[in-house]
């Protein structure tokens, strides 16, 4: 136990000395995500809204004048009937329309309950998903500060539909496909150039003639990638949740779980990769191209999927990262659990034992 | 005393087209210093690489310790001491983590066997914070051997230790090698450089997968056979010209600022060649008889 | 003898700094013309700075440094035509045969083709590569690669041909054959300047100088050397001056 704790403390030393790696590691998905929720937080300011207000009293002219309060929205124009929603929208200058059924006053008080519809163009996703999160926040607030208080037990359910793009491509791809793309790359790339440099340098020559076994080798080496990837998938998460408002509606416990499985694969991979390469440079080769580049284009991440051409979409069914987007995205802002992603976890279990299996039939005792 | 530390007989390794190591046999004994001495592509590195069982003989029966390199693999490998060619440590681990690491993982301490890296590591001992990167190339030399060494393997196995390193640590690294034959140890060592050659109890001088010849250097030396010549003049180009195209000259071969010169006839007569190349214009000519050396055997055996 | 007369480099005063470390301390010698001079000294000792400054890929810090006649500072390119160069790694392209390796580098100095074609032929011949010439240079053993090498760096007629590290790891006789070459090529003028950390190599230069820690310790024929350091061979000299 000593020789195998000897040899993980070893590696933390590799991976905090290299100010490469450490920037790989933690400054990479960071500035990923930062990027990505300043370009987000630009847009939200004076965004043109319509309202549809089929009641008209006391308490949706209330609701209405905290949203257009709030500073991130403008009132451009009151509309009359359904068919000016859909007029306005086609115009371009509104980007969500907000619809109070009639008599909502009245259903407050007799009821407890009314509803609101939140209607976005999601054309843009990005910008349609946090303008209709602030309004529900308006309106949750609303519900909490003014009628709670007063000891009014009523309850307004907005429903929220999106206008042109009602799976909201791109926004949430944006998340799951960072979280899968640097996972991949801390897991599988880090592990194999780790590894590999130590062919190079011919230390593994030692180790191999050493009394240390294969397997706690490479056990040794996965450790510290895996502890680090997890940490990684954690900052990832709490900035999406925190910067970019990204909602985790299913179980946190579930979603980490599952990372945890996809960073298991993806360092089983970099384990393959690096029994097929003797320097760190083909490690990296093999990295990028069998890696980073097909988990960037093929996997949905950045190009939907439905819209390549079909020999790619067959190719797409063989990227992990396609699974693990399509798992974060449903347990996030879907809140599904094991029930519906199963078939998705299946196949990245499965790609695991594989490559795992691989990997220890090639991992060699001897140099050739 | 003379007991068989690794036994070689009849080893052959090919790789995918070339035959590496075309069927070598030696014996090394215990508390021996062995070097196997040949320019590189010679094959010395399969050959330890085999027995130190990281590669498989392609054919052939080699023991260590009476442990056999293929079956025996595990046993073998915690009784030797390696450091294989361009060995280089780790680079972003300090002196002492490195130690601590080798140590640890052969499952032994520095503590435990201080007493056998003593000699070497104390030398190294007020930079143990370093990092090895940074150690200038004498020192890493000694770091990496004290690590070869911190789980006290009965056999030392180095591969061309001193390729690369400048004449002072070279000399202080075989002073160690030497000291730590004196408590026992038994040592095989790879190295292109003739000159180590007298170092050694005995060598095997290989060239193309071949030994040509195994024995004692003064053996080796004593073997040579031929009287050996130094000749030097003002024009060496020249004088190589010149020399080749006497019909009594058999071998002509650079040597520092002399040529080393072997001749058909029993007896050089050096007047009659001094105005043989006075009349080439030669100047300041100068002709000794000299000692063979280990290169020259090894050219001799090379031209056989 | 006429041969030794001319000085083709003249260093003076040359020093290098690296921010406070000094590379190049205060370095004073002379090469002359057709002369086969070793620059020696361990790694790190200041040999591969005062070459880069030698061949014109660094400006020194202070000093005067003239190579083929040529000012350092002002006609780096002029120095560059002057020189040829073969590194310890031979700066061949493995995956080009030795003809094209031969055709490229006579390119890269602008002789023309009929030139190149020409003086291919009667390398091919001299170096018994005729058999050869379409070979990948990756599958020649180490001992032709740098022969091949040093007559690419030569191709050009340089003034002066800088061999950085060249003969390490090659069988004695390859060794022998090799320097019989450089021996050739200071016999029909060309300047041979060697650095090597081998001190063996020194017995075989006209004049060697031997470096340590930036400076330039020790400066005569390896004849000379010996005498004055009282030692049996230049391994002995390079002992006491380092310790």
């Amino acid at each position: 136990m000593s020789r195998f704790l000897g040899f993980v403390k070893k590696e933390f030393h590799h991976i905090f000395r290299d100010p490469r790696t450490m920037l790989i590691l933690f400054g990479m998905p960071i500035a990923q995500i930062l990027i990505f929720g300043y370009v987000v937080s630009n847009e939200i300011t004076d965004v043109k809204i319509g309202v549809y207000d089929k009641s008209k009293d006391h308490v949706t002219h209330e609701i209405t004048n905290k949203i257009t309060s709030s500073g991130f929205f403008i009132l451009s124009e009151n509309l009359n009937s359904d068919q000016e929603i859909e007029d306005v929208f086609k115009k371009g200058i509104i980007r969500e329309v907000i619809v109070f059924e009639s008599n909502f006053a009245e259903k407050l008080e007799r009821d407890g309950s009314a509803g609101i519809q939140i209607i976005a163009d999601a054309s843009d996703a990005n910008t349609a998903n946090i303008v209709t999160n602030y309004t529900q926040s308006i309106i949750n607030n609303y519900v909490k500060n003014e009628l709670l208080a007063q000891g009014l037990p009523y309850e307004i359910v907005p429903e929220v539909r999106m206008l042109y793009n009602d799976e909201l491509k791109g926004v949430y791809m944006f998340v799951p496909g960072t979280m899968a793309l640097i996972l991949m790359l801390v897991s599988a790339m880090m592990t194999s150039i780790s590894i590999a440099r130590e062919k190079e340098m011919g230390t593994m020559e030692v180790l191999l003639v050493s009394p240390l076994k294969p397997l706690p080798i490479v056990i040794g080496k996965v450790i510290p990638y895996m502890v680090l990837s997890f940490i990684n998938a954690v900052v990832i998460i709490a900035l999406s949740y925190f910067v970019f408002e990204m909602p985790i509606q299913g179980n946190l416990v579930f979603l980490l779980l599952e990372t945890l499985l996809f960073i298991f694969m993806a360092l089983s991979l970099g384990i393959l990769i690096s029994t097929a390469s003797n320097s760190q440079l083909v490690a990296m080769f093999i990295s990028m191209f069998a890696l980073m580049l097909p988990t960037m284009l093929l996997s949905g991440f950045i190009f939907p999927i439905e819209n390549m051409p079909k020999i790619l979409q067959w190719f797409s069914t063989i990227m992990p990262a396609r699974y693990f987007i399509v798992i974060v995205k449903n347990i996030m802002i879907k809140g599904s659990g094991i029930g519906i992603v199963w078939k998705e976890t299946l196949i990245i279990a499965g790609m695991t034992v594989f490559f795992l299996v691989m990997s220890i039939k090639k991992f060699k005792v001897r140099l050739e | 005393m003379n007991e068989i530390a690794v036994e070689v007989q009849n080893l052959k390794k090919s790789y995918e087209k070339e035959e590496a190591v075309k069927g070598v046999s030696f014996s090394v004994s215990k508390g021996e210093l062995f070097g196997l001495i040949g320019p590189d592509g010679a094959g010395k590195t399969s050959i330890l690489r085999i027995i130190t069982t990281l590669l498989f003989p392609t054919e052939g029966k080699i023991t260590v310790l009476d442990s056999d390199v293929v079956k025996d693999y595990k046993k073998i490998r915690t009784n030797i001491g390696y450091m294989p060619q361009r060995f280089s440590l780790y680079q972003d681990l300090s002196v002492e983590e490195n130690l601590t690491f080798f140590a640890r993982i052969f499952g032994t301490t520095i503590e435990e066997n201080y007493d056998l890296i003593k000699d070497i590591y104390s030398h190294i001992e007020p930079f143990k914070d370093r990092l090895a990167g940074k150690l200038s190339g004498g020192m890493k030399q000694k770091l990496a051997l004290s690590c070869a060494l911190i789980h006290s393997p009965d056999i030392l196995i180095l591969d061309e230790p001193t390729t690369g390193v400048d004449a002072v640590s070279r000399k202080e690294f075989w002073e160690m090698l030497i000291r730590l034959k004196e408590k026992g140890i038994t040592i095989l060592v790879s190295t292109p450089y003739m000159d180590e050659a007298n170092l050694c109890d005995r060598v095997a001088l290989i060239q193309n997968g071949d030994i040509m010849s195994i024995d004692t250097p003064e053996k080796i030396i004593g073997d040579f056979g031929q009287k050996l010549w130094a000749v030097k003049s003002n024009n060496i180009y020249q004088l190589i010209n010149d020399l080749r195209r006497l019909d009594f000259i058999d071998t002509v071969f650079p040597f520092g600022e002399f040529l080393h010169v072997t001749s058909n006839t029993e007896d050089l007569n050096i007047t009659e060649l001094k105005s043989i190349l006075n009349e080439k214009n030669h100047l300041g000519i100068k002709i000794q008889q000299v000692e063979a050396n280990i290169e020259d055997c090894f050219m001799q055996l090379m031209t056989k | 003898m006429l041969k030794h007369t001319d000085n083709i480099i003249e260093v003076k005063n040359l020093v290098k700094k690296f921010g406070s470390f000094v590379a190049n301390d205060n370095l004073t010698f002379n090469v002359k013309k057709g002369e086969i001079f070793g620059f020696l000294g361990a790694n790190g000792a200041g040999k591969t700075t005062a070459l880069r400054i030698l061949s014109g890929l660094s400006y020194p810090t202070s000093g005067e440094v003239t190579v083929a006649g040529f000012d350092v500072y002002k006609e780096g390119e002029k120095v560059k035509k002057n020189i040829g160069y073969m590194s310890q790694k031979f700066s061949l392209y493995e995956d080009l045969t030795v003809r094209e390796n031969i055709r490229f580098y006579g390119g890269i100095y602008g002789l023309s083709n009929k030139y190149i074609k020409e003086k291919t032929e009667s390398l091919l011949e001299r170096l018994k590569m005729k058999d050869i010439q379409n070979s990948l240079i990756k599958s020649l053993p180490l001992g032709w690669k740098q022969k091949i090498a040093f007559s690419v760096a030569i191709f050009h007629n340089p003034k002066i041909v800088f061999l950085d590290e060249p003969t390490g790891g090659v069988d004695p006789i390859t060794r022998r054959d090799f320097w019989e070459m450089i021996y050739e090529a200071s016999d029909s003028g060309i300047t041979v300047f060697v650095t090597t950390h081998y001190m063996d190599e020194a017995e075989y230069c006209d004049r060697v100088s031997i470096m340590d820690q930036g400076r330039i310790e020790g400066l005569d024929t390896p004849g000379e050397l010996k005498k004055q350091f009282n030692a049996k061979n230049m391994d002995e000299v390079f002992i006491k001056i380092a310790r």
